[in-house]
Order: C-alpha cells, then sequence, then structure tokens
C-alpha cells in the first residue's frame, strides 16, 4: 500500500510544479486567446465580453467600410502570403548553404566534428538583436557591403539592400541557419562512407553518387531541418521589423502591432491563433513524413 | 572511414571533394564575418559609424556612464537570474521522476514542457500579455519574470533530463538499499551526479532569458527596460557607436556563458 502510493505523491509534488507553472502561464492564456477571437471588439480596441462575433476572422479579407458595407481587402492576407514566402525561400536557401557543410563536417574525424559543431552552435546563443543589427551595419547605404562596392568601383551609387524583402531573407537565413546545419550533420553522420566508395567503385559520377547514394540517406536529416528553420522563421518578429523596416512586415509583426498602435485584441488573437494553427500544420506533416521514413527504413 | 589499402586521397574518398572545403569556409565567414565586422567598428573613434579611421575606447567608456544602459543591464541581470533560477528548480524537480516513472500522461506532459520551443515566441507573448491584462495585472518586471521563467524551462529542462536518462538507476537503488530516505538519497547520489547538467541548464536558461526581446516587450511595462529593449530603441531611430560597443559586449558576454555552459556539458559526458 505506501508502496504504491509514495511514489504517486513524489510525483504529483515534483512534476506538479512545473506541470502547474505551465498550465497556468501557456496553456490558459492559449486558451483565453482562441475566447478572445470570438468576442467582439469596443472603439478603443479592447474586448467585449460575452458578445461574439466573427469580425476579427472576416477582416483577414474583408474590411467593413464606414458607412457599414463590406469590400473585399487582400492586404492582411498578403501578409500571411508573404511571411510562407519568406519562410519558404530561408528554408531553400539554408538547405543550399547548410547541406555541403553539414557532408563536411560528417566526413571529418572525431575531434573536428566537436570543434565545428562548437563553431556551427555558438551565435545561435548570442543575442539575435545583436545578429540582426550587424546585418544593418553591413546592409545600409552607407554600410560595410555598400561602401566596398563603391570603393571597388562595381556600382556608383549605393544599392537599396536594407528595408527589402532580401534582407529579410538574409537575416532569417542568419538566425536560424543552426537548426539546418545540425539535424543534416546528425542524418549524414550515420552514413557508411564505404557505401560511397562502393559507388564510385561501380564507375559512378560524384554527382551520381550525391543524388543515389548521399541524398536518398539525408532526408530525415533535410525534412527535420526544414521544419526547425521553417517555424521560427513563419513566427519571427525582430528580424522583419529591422531588417524589413515598414514595408516588409510579417505575420508576427501584424499581432504585435494589434496591440500597440493599431490595437485591436480581437484580431490579434484571431491572427495569433491562425499562426499556431500553420505552426501545428507543419509539425504534424513533419511527424507524418518522419513515420513514413521510419517504414521505408525498415 | 577509407579501406585500408588506401593511403592517397582517390575521389571514392568523400573526405577529399574541394567543394565542400570552399562552401564550408564560405559559410563560417558568412556566419563570423559580420559579428567580427561589428566588433571592430565598435572600436572606431570615428561618429559615422561604417568608415574606420582610428582605435578608440570611447563608446565603451560612454556605454558605462550611461544611467540608462546602467539600468537596463541590472534589469536584465535581476530578470535573467530570477527567472532562470525558478525555472531550473522546476525542471530539476520535474526531471527528477521523468526520467525514472512511467505513468500516463507522461508524453502529454513532454510535450507541454515543450510548447515554449515549439511554438513562435510572439503567440504565447501577446496570449500571456492578454491573460495578464484581463487579471488586472499590472505590466512591470514582475510579469516580465514570469514570462521568462516559463519560456527557460525547457532550456533548463533537456540537459538535466539528458544527465538523468544517463545515470545509472542502481545508484539510486542501493542508497535505498542502504537505507537512505528519497530526499538524502537524491541529495548524496542523485544530485552530486546531475550538477554539471544541472548548471549547464542553469546557464543556458540565464543567456536564453538575457537576450530575449519578444517576450519583454510584450510583458514589460514602465520601469523593467532590459538591455535588448534598450537596443532596439535605438536601432530604431538609428545606428550609433555606443550601440556598437554594447553589442559587442553582449556578444562577448553570451560566447563567454555559452562556452562555459557546452564545457560543463562536455565534462559530464566523460
Amino acid at each position: 500500500m505506501r508502496a504504491s502510493t509514495r511514489p504517486l505523491m513524489f510525483r504529483i509534488l515534483l512534476i506538479g510544479p512545473a506541470a502547474l507553472a505551465i498550465c497556468i502561464f501557456m496553456v490558459i492564456p492559449l486558451m483565453l486567446m482562441a475566447w478572445i477571437s470570438i468576442q467582439g471588439r469596443d472603439y478603443s480596441g479592447g474586448v467585449i465580453w460575452g458578445q461574439f462575433s466573427f469580425d476579427a476572422y472576416t477582416r483577414l479579407f474583408f474590411e467593413r467600410e464606414l458607412d457599414g458595407t463590406i469590400a473585399l481587402n487582400l492586404s492582411y492576407f498578403k501578409i500571411i502570403l508573404r511571411s510562407i514566402w519568406l519562410s519558404a525561400l530561408t528554408m531553400t536557401i539554408s538547405l543550399i548553404v547548410g547541406f555541403p557543410v553539414a557532408l563536411f563536417m560528417a566526413t571529418r574525424s572525431q575531434r573536428w566534428r566537436a570543434v565545428l559543431i562548437f563553431m556551427v552552435t555558438l551565435p545561435f546563443w548570442t543575442n539575435l538583436l545583436v545578429r540582426n543589427y550587424a546585418w544593418i551595419l553591413l546592409l545600409r547605404d552607407h554600410g560595410t557591403i555598400n561602401n566596398t562596392l563603391l570603393w571597388l568601383g562595381v556600382i556608383s551609387e549605393p544599392l537599396p539592400l536594407l528595408h527589402t524583402q532580401l534582407a529579410v531573407a538574409i537575416g532569417l537565413t542568419y538566425s536560424f541557419m543552426p537548426f539546418m546545419v545540425l539535424p543534416i550533420y546528425s542524418s549524414l553522420e550515420k552514413i557508411d562512407f564505404r557505401l560511397v566508395e562502393a559507388s564510385f567503385d561501380l564507375y559512378a559520377s560524384r554527382w551520381h553518387t550525391l543524388k543515389r547514394v548521399i541524398f536518398p540517406l539525408a532526408v530525415p536529416g533535410m525534412v527535420a531541418g526544414c521544419i526547425l528553420v521553417f517555424v521560427p522563421s513563419l513566427g519571427s518578429y525582430v528580424t522583419p521589423e529591422l531588417l524589413g523596416g515598414g514595408k516588409t512586415l510579417m505575420i508576427g509583426n501584424l499581432i504585435g502591432l494589434q496591440f500597440g498602435a493599431a490595437r485591436n485584441w480581437p484580431f490579434g488573437a484571431a491572427l495569433g491563433l491562425f499562426l499556431l494553427l500553420l505552426v501545428m500544420i507543419a509539425l504534424t506533416s513533419y511527424a507524418r513524413s518522419y513515420r513514413t521514413n521510419a517504414q521505408v527504413g525498415k | 572511414m577509407s579501406l585500408p589499402g588506401f593511403k592517397k586521397p582517390y575521389k571514392g574518398d568523400a573526405r577529399h571533394w574541394p567543394g565542400l572545403f570552399i562552401a564550408t569556409g564560405c559559410f563560417f565567414a558568412y556566419v563570423y564575418l559580420p559579428i567580427i565586422i561589428l566588433i571592430i567598428l565598435s572600436f572606431n573613434e570615428n561618429r559615422t559609424v561604417t568608415v574606420w579611421t582610428g582605435f578608440s575606447l570611447d563608446w565603451y567608456a560612454m556605454a558605462f556612464e550611461n544611467r540608462d544602459i546602467i539600468r537596463a543591464a541590472t534589469n536584465s541581470l535581476i530578470i535573467a537570474s530570477i527567472a532562470s533560477i525558478s525555472a531550473t528548480i522546476l525542471a530539476t524537480l520535474a526531471a527528477t521522476r521523468m526520467a525514472t516513472d512511467k505513468f500516463k500522461g507522461k508524453t502529454a506532459f513532454n510535450a507541454m514542457i515543450a510548447l515554449p520551443i515549439t511554438v513562435p515566441e510572439i503567440v504565447p507573448a501577446v496570449a500571456t500579455l492578454m491573460f495578464f491584462a484581463s487579471l488586472g495585472f499590472t505590466l512591470g518586471l514582475g510579469t516580465v519574470i514570469i514570462g521568462h521563467t516559463i519560456f527557460c524551462i525547457p532550456f533548463a529542462y533537456l540537459p538535466i533530463r539528458a544527465r538523468l536518462e544517463g545515470m545509472d538507476p542502481r545508484m539510486a537503488e542501493a542508497a535505498a538499499d542502504l537505507y537512505a530516505n528519497p530526499i538524502r538519497a537524491f541529495y548524496r547520489v542523485t544530485l552530486p551526479q546531475i550538477l554539471p547538467g544541472i548548471l549547464s541548464g542553469l546557464i543556458l536558461a540565464f543567456i536564453i532569458s538575457l537576450d530575449d526581446f519578444v517576450t519583454t516587450f510584450f510583458l514589460g511595462g514602465a520601469g523593467s527596460t532590459t538591455l535588448p529593449i534598450y537596443i532596439f530603441g535605438l536601432v530604431r531611430t538609428g545606428v550609433t557607436p555606443e550601440v556598437n560597443a554594447i553589442c559587442s559586449l553582449m556578444l562577448l558576454l553570451s560566447l563567454v556563458l555559452v562556452s562555459l555552459s557546452l564545457f560543463l556539458g562536455r565534462e559530464q559526458s566523460r
């Protein structure tokens, strides 16, 4: 009797506080957010409790004119599409840049691997704001890149680099790169490189070996990396704010605006929920592909 | 992994593909050059920031004399210390059971504890903002500390749990056989073994809290300005050499702390 109740008591006492903290300050707020998204909105942007309204959701596509008529307005939807596009672009660039790095790491000696992993992870732990700020210094009209190009005589006027979609994509890639390199590395690391040698012995070219031997074995890592880059890119706030300027808003900034200047809580809540939904779709599709991969592996 | 007979590099050995080396070199240049340029420019005496004219420590001196910066740094340290310590305590308690017990709802709890790292930060930040505002809380240091504690939990939890899972469960059992009560067994047997994991988790949580912008921005109020919030304000109005200096200092602090944490993590895996 005692023996069976005591572990339970310990479990509740020890796991309880963390579970309770996350429940109260994370799960309940998220539920509250879902509730607020279907509440009415008063003139100051606050919530009218108990008055149901789906205005926040129709607002994504339509706009209520002052005279009460409803007109199609896709400007918010465009921001969502842009967020998805920029995240997909970030993911693709990271994959192309990250793959050779991961392959290089996987083919080093044990000691070098540890050093390289350290070097790849290190920037991730430095301040995101600082890392993005460093790119402002490079991309500004009189920043390092423009100054260098002017000095070399390649261009005669500074290129507009900052506050563009390109700047946001560069910043996002820079921020989330380790999430792509490390999963690919961990699946490449398990490859038996004698397979690669066998492929060459059978007169395959480098490209063929890469395509037929290495890529298929690296797929699980590549999929994981893509998800790990796509999800935080989609919800990013700081990078588009600093490198995109006011013109290149993403969903995160649009959500932020509803709690600042624009002040529309139900709309902000609906957008937050929408972002959560996009993330869930990405994560479940990953879980599904992971399962199919595991089956193929058998 | 080449066959023993082959000493000379041949193209079958993926280690000697020339493209890989170049691509990796470019990658590390891309990763580290912006940071290095930032640090170099912070020592530039010129006010125009991006043109090098000479070495100077003036901007560092100015940063240390600026009262707003000192106040923001103090806030950052207060928040990061309280949040990382509370998160580590919660995480350690939970991890000691999660690593050994099997029970219904374990997967659900694991998913819940990972929530702050799977969901984009902006969503819980605004959700918690609405939660606090609906309850009539005044936004400030307190609300920021609560927000930070929550997202620090998974960062502290993961290394501690990894360490616990690597531990031989028979050690704790042996302690129990020798009539140590569970609390004593924890202090004398388990704790000394997982201490590096706890410290590593604590430092990671501390860095994450110190660097946080989004949660602080939405849950903060008057008097809870942290360094990232202060820097953000400056950066939006324009690039100044003081910002270069503060940013370089923050970089240095993160680098020292993370190296320490990874070093502790390595020690424990031996």
